[in-house]
């Protein structure tokens, strides 16, 4: 019996260490207010109970309403305290910072699929290099999944229609057990893996091994391989869209609103072209749904953000 | 047999089937009820030994992944729909709604025992939905899982729950208006029980929250069996849309479980400490407060789905915001004792136990209401030992300490001393023994709904099973001393509590008809210091 469980007290991600600061507070909290309750209670029911000798009190307590501020009032202070504190943690944990490595993931009924962006995959296992934030941004391919570290005092729930993001930087190498944390169907409880922390050389050379072939690259082979060009290119016949520059930049639709081409954005264009058309352009797209897998998605878009970023925010990445 | 030949109570007014199964006495409804619910209990706690037997061992080797999911998934569906929401109301409320404000009856008697049978109704396709295999969505139906995946009997599971919804709401219905139109002289809205206030906010919900649940089931079969796109993504919904629109009533329906609790404890605590209830106008506006905020926090269940940051900022502080009515609420128990004259009966042993596992229990709710730590603990067994805390550590102890203070009322007769003591002692230690593991439990990560998992947390998952088996012997005890209680305990007095209250100036068990005269009232409620 190997304890992973308790190795997991010390700060293995620069977030794991604020995390537990905010836990011991609270149960510093729980205990002393629990502990107050219920020691009053069972003194009260000893001090003042029915024996002989025992005087009947008939003394009314005035000024219950002063009484009654000062635990509204007290307790209001401390709920504030803690839900800046809580929040504060909630922006840093959602906020994945600038220039963090991208590893991308698809969660499927039981396993979890990873894709490193020099091409690299795997199954249940993900190797990361320490000290650089990583941000795992997560689809699923069937139901509802949660990607959950313990050890990294973080989770993110996969939904099957649109791209989430979660962010770690680990400071120690070690593995570390990924479990699914959202009901998933017969095997859930099986939908487990582990992230595999190693230094930055050891994770460069560990993405060195083997064949080497970029998710952008195989991106570009996709729209080769589905005849995304025909459309897709400046001077096509049929007006559509170009590539160049679309990712992160703003997209008048056709309803009039204006929204910022994330991930997700393109992600839908590719399966449901005609649920959120862009201004001008005809809905003449034939769905790719059931076509192209999540995964080739994912390189599709990385080839298009290869083709250059907007300057605009992606929604999907700066949210808040 | 006919003790009382001068008086008819109404447990002799008849004793053929159809002088049951076709009454309006809202007092045989609430026994119909108690049955019923009895049955299903013993059914969801079946399903919680089966849970517990498989998780003494991290590999899933006593029963198959299927089977135990589909056993978390009924014990949620029993517990929730069938025990927990009609439990305190359906059966105590009631019984002594009418009692509590001397009328005769609810406003709609007839209605009150279609409530029963649309119950009944509801119930029974939720069992045959077990008997032909069950089904494996957890409680939740989270969506596309449910709508599109899952094998199973989730549609007569969902007919089932949605049909029990509609007793939910007209057994709300009827309380609303007996509580406004059937009150007797005298009792002014300021002289109400508590009980009466923490049973009307409640019926708020039941009235406003319980369609929302049948619609959303409703659009959840739709889905499931026409294929038409509102959740399923591949259809064309989303899937996120459901659960907004599931926890727009199951955050208000943990009230509806909490609220008669509090109600019941609000009653036992002054009687049993011969003083006048601390903060009365507080506690009514607690409750009132607890029922509005309950609807504005339901996206804390959604903290890592992906809903907007700014949503969860809002839902946080509403969620810190509805815990100030809760604290008032425990502080005003506890300061009603102060100085009062304390016995330890049945009841009040109970009511211990509420205030400290209730304590517990809404103390680690800010834990999860806390954006930034609900991130590590939601979905992991930190949140099952959570709301095991307020709904088993509350609920069931508020229920169970309920029916130990008005049994002599309900039955006419008193049950022994010893054992129900020893049974409350059992029940205490088993449930903090089967749930305080699970925080910690929670804390190290264990995730929830896991059939396997790793051998790490074995220790603390042998130690739940065991509490759980003290928990369930001390479930055993009330069935043999009231049952002997029913049939042979001693007789017992109007009031053997010596309690305020209108119920308790009726005989007992009362008579058909409740009062003999219509009650006058001219007092507040708890005035307990002239009757020392």
């Amino acid at each position: 019996m190997h304890h992973e469980a308790i190795r997991i007290a010390g700060p293995v991600t620069t977030m794991s260490g604020v995390v537990d600061q905010l836990y011991w507070f609270l149960v510093f909290l729980t205990v002393l207010t629990s502990g107050l309750i219920i020691f009053l209670m069972l003194f009260f029911a000893v001090k003042y109970r029915r024996r002989p000798g025992h005087e009947v009190s008939h003394v009314v307590i005035e000024k219950t309403g002063l009484i009654e501020a000062i635990w509204i009032g007290v307790p209001l202070i401390v709920f504030l305290v803690i839900f800046f504190w809580g929040a504060k943690i909630y922006f840093q944990q959602m906020q994945v910072p600038a220039g963090a490595l991208p590893i991308y993931c698809v969660a499927k009924q039981w396993m979890w699929k990873f894709q490193h962006p020099e091409g690299k995959r795997e199954i249940n296992e993900l190797h990361i290099p320490i000290g650089v934030p990583i941000q795992v941004t997560l689809i699923s391919q069937d139901v509802i999944h949660s990607f959950f570290v313990p050890a990294f005092r973080t989770k993110m729930d996969v939904l099957p229609n649109r791209y989430t993001n979660l962010w770690f930087q680990v400071n120690q190498p070690g593995e570390y057990k990924i479990f699914c944390s959202e009901y998933c169907g017969l095997w859930h409880s099986l939908m487990q893996g582990k992230v595999i922390a190693m230094t930055l050389d050891e994770y460069e050379s560990w993405v060195d091994r083997g064949k080497k072939e970029p998710m952008a690259l195989k991106g570009e082979q996709l729209i080769a391989k589905y005849g995304c060009w025909q459309c897709h290119q400046r001077g096509s016949t049929i007006a559509s869209p170009i590539f160049d520059g679309l990712y992160g930049g703003k997209v008048h639709l056709s309803d009039g609103r204006t929204i910022v081409a994330d991930e997700t954005y393109i992600r839908e264009s590719i399966v449901d072209p005609g649920r959120r058309l862009v201004a001008g352009y005809a809905n003449v797209m034939p769905t790719f749904k059931d076509q192209i897998s999540e995964e080739e998605i994912l390189q599709l878009i990385a080839f298009i953000k290869s083709l250059g970023v907007s300057p605009g925010p992606a929604s999907s990445e700066k949210t808040p | 047999m006919n003790e009382h030949p001068d008086k008819e109570n109404y447990l002799m007014a008849g004793y053929g089937w159809r002088s049951w199964f076709l009454t309006t006495d809202h007092k045989r409804i609430a026994i119909l009820y108690m049955l019923s619910i009895t049955f299903f209990f013993a059914i969801g706690a079946f399903f919680a030994l089966l849970i517990r037997l498989e998780l003494l061992t991290p590999a899933g080797d006593f029963v198959s992944s299927a089977t135990y999911n589909r056993l978390f998934t009924m014990h949620g569906i029993i517990m929730v729909w069938f025990f927990l929401i009609p439990s305190i109301p359906s059966v105590l409320g009631n019984f002594l709604i009418p009692l509590m404000i001397g009328a005769d009856d609810l406003s709609f008697p007839r209605l009150n025992l279609a409530s029963w049978y649309i119950f009944m109704l509801g119930g029974i396709f939720t069992l045959i939905s077990i008997l032909f295999g069950g089904l494996d969505t957890g409680w939740t139906f989270y969506t596309p899982y449910s709508s599109s995946y899952a094998s199973g009997q989730v549609l007569n599971a969902g007919l089932g729950i949605i049909i029990s919804g509609f007793s939910s709401i007209l057994t709300g219905l009827n309380f609303i208006v007996t509580i406004h139109k059937k009150r007797a002289p005298g009792l002014t809205w300021g002289r109400l029980p508590l009980f009466i206030w923490a049973h009307y906010a409640t019926s708020l919900i039941f009235v406003l929250a319980t369609p929302v649940l049948a619609v959303t089931l409703l659009l959840m079969i739709v889905e499931r069996t026409l294929h038409i796109g509102i959740f399923d993504p591949s259809l064309g919904g989303d899937p996120v849309l459901f659960q907004h629109l599931f926890w727009f009533y199951s955050h208000p329906a943990v009230y509806i479980m909490i609220l008669p609790a509090m109600g019941v404890v609000s009653e036992i605590v002054p009687c049993f400490s011969r003083r006048k209830i601390f903060g009365y106008k507080m506690m009514a506006c607690a409750s009132l407060a607890i029922a509005t905020l309950g609807f504005l926090v339901w996206g804390h269940h959604m903290f890592v789905s992906g809903q907007s940051v700014y949503a969860g900022i809002i839902f946080s502080l509403f969620s810190f915001l509805v815990a100030i009515p809760s604290g008032i609420k425990v502080f005003n128990w506890v300061a009603t004792m102060f100085r009062g004259t304390i016995t330890f009966s049945t009841p009040m042993i109970y009511a211990f136990g509420f205030i400290g596992l209730f304590t517990i229990g809404g103390l680690t709710g800010l834990f999860l209401a806390a954006l930034g730590m609900d991130i590590h603990v939601q979905d992991t067994y930190f949140v099952v030992a959570h709301f095991h805390y307020i709904m088993v550590g509350g609920a069931i102890m508020g229920y169970l300490g309920g029916i130990h203070f008005w049994w002599p009322k309900i039955c006419g007769r008193l049950y022994p001393k010893g054992w129900p003591g020893l049974s409350a002692l059992l029940i205490f230690i088993g449930f903090n023994l089967t749930f305080f593991p699970q925080f910690l439990l929670g804390y190290m990560g264990m995730p929830r709904r896991y059939h396997f998992y790793p051998e790490e947390f074995q220790a603390l998952h042998v130690l739940s099973s065991a509490g759980a088996s003290i928990l369930g012997v001390g479930y055993i005890f009330p069935f043999f001393y009231l049952a002997w209680s029913f049939f042979r305990g001693p007789r017992a007095e109007p009031n053997p509590w010596r309690a305020t209250g209108l119920e308790w100036k009726t005989e007992s068990p009362p008579p058909v008809h409740n009062f003999d005269q219509t009650p006058i009232v001219t007092e507040d409620p708890y005035s307990y210091e002239e009757k020392p």
